[in-house]
């Protein structure tokens, strides 16, 4: 499955670039294997890695994982079954398994979020573990560029996320706010501020 | 406990709770319209921030430097949809170039 395969790589550059972070081989698989939320592990990584923090990286990667709340809502009366099964179910969620699982009507497909999540994250954990374990043979990751792979796979991420007008003057007003604190503030709170422009989004009810 | 085992605990258990606990115990009931437009424009405004954060930021400044090349190379691959870890290698590659031949 192009998924799987998808994860897999994605999850070997988080195993990579969380090495740099400061995180081993066990951390970082352990990360991934509870988490399993791409930008926020990445987010709370850069944190990390910038000296930013605990605390700074958990706001971050909560900031970001916050949207996986409102698709749990949506997600819910597509569910059946007791609270448990609920629960194991909803652990599936991420922005793709939710999409692929998506009829279009407001109705979801419980089985197939399911399967594609257990697809995903298998290949995910495969990956961050051979990255983070194979990150040892790397040398010095500025003179290979890896830190430009940082904002990279940010930019990757969000690509997907400016679908509309909204989203992008919210992306716009994040990297303003995020540069301009840059020089005065301390590590990982660049990240956090810039989340108050989301609040954009409290302008115009629907 | 180290800064990064503790991220890693806490951040693995309120994930899970964010991705549990609206589906099994407030099942049914929508997010009020202006919190879901909150919520939805998190993901862009930080992801956002952290590519600024990432390409400009250097102990406690702006600098501009090969990272940005590397951005323009990732914009790049990303505009013709190269998967993921084409796109970061793209521009771990042209910063790893710019700074040889800087």
């Amino acid at each position: 499955m192009p998924l799987g395969v998808a994860a897999f790589t994605f999850g070997v550059s988080f195993g990579v670039l969380a090495r740099g972070a400061g995180f081993d081989g066990l951390s970082a698989t352990v990360m991934s294997a509870t988490t399993w939320a791409g930008s926020a592990q990445f987010a709370s990584a850069s944190v990390l890695e910038a000296g930013g923090g605990a605390a700074a990286a958990i706001i971050a990667a909560v900031l970001l994982n916050a949207r996986y709340g409102a698709m749990s809502l949506a997600l819910a009366p597509s569910l059946r079954g007791s609270p448990v099964r609920r629960a194991a179910t909803s652990l599936g969620l991420a922005d793709e398994t939710w999409a692929l699982a998506a009829h279009g009507d407001g109705r979801f497909d419980p089985g197939r979020m399911v399967g594609a999540a257990l697809v995903m994250w298998v290949g995910w954990v495969a990956g961050t573990a051979l990255g983070s374990l194979g990150g040892d043979f790397l040398g010095d990751p500025k003179s290979l560029g890896l830190d430009a792979a940082f904002p990279a796979l940010f930019l990757a991420l969000l690509v997907p996320q400016l679908r509309s007008r909204p989203a992008l003057a919210a992306a716009a007003g994040g990297s303003i706010v995020a540069l301009v604190l840059l020089p005065v503030a301390p590590a990982g709170v660049p990240i956090i501020a810039a989340a108050a422009v989301a609040l954009l989004g409290l302008k115009r009810p629907r | 406990m180290s800064d990064v085992w503790l991220a890693v605990l806490v951040i693995g258990m309120v994930t899970a709770a964010i991705k549990i606990a609206p589906a099994v115990w407030l099942g049914g009931r929508p997010l009020p319209d202006r919190l879901e437009g909150v919520v939805a424009l998190l993901a862009p405004t930080l992801l956002a921030a952290l590519v600024t954060v990432q390409t400009l930021g250097a102990d406690g400044r702006a600098v501009l430097d090969a990272r940005a090349a590397g951005l323009i190379t990732a914009g790049a691959a990303v505009a013709v949809r190269a998967p993921i870890l084409a796109v970061a290698g793209a521009a771990a590659l042209t910063a790893a170039l710019v700074r040889a031949l800087a």
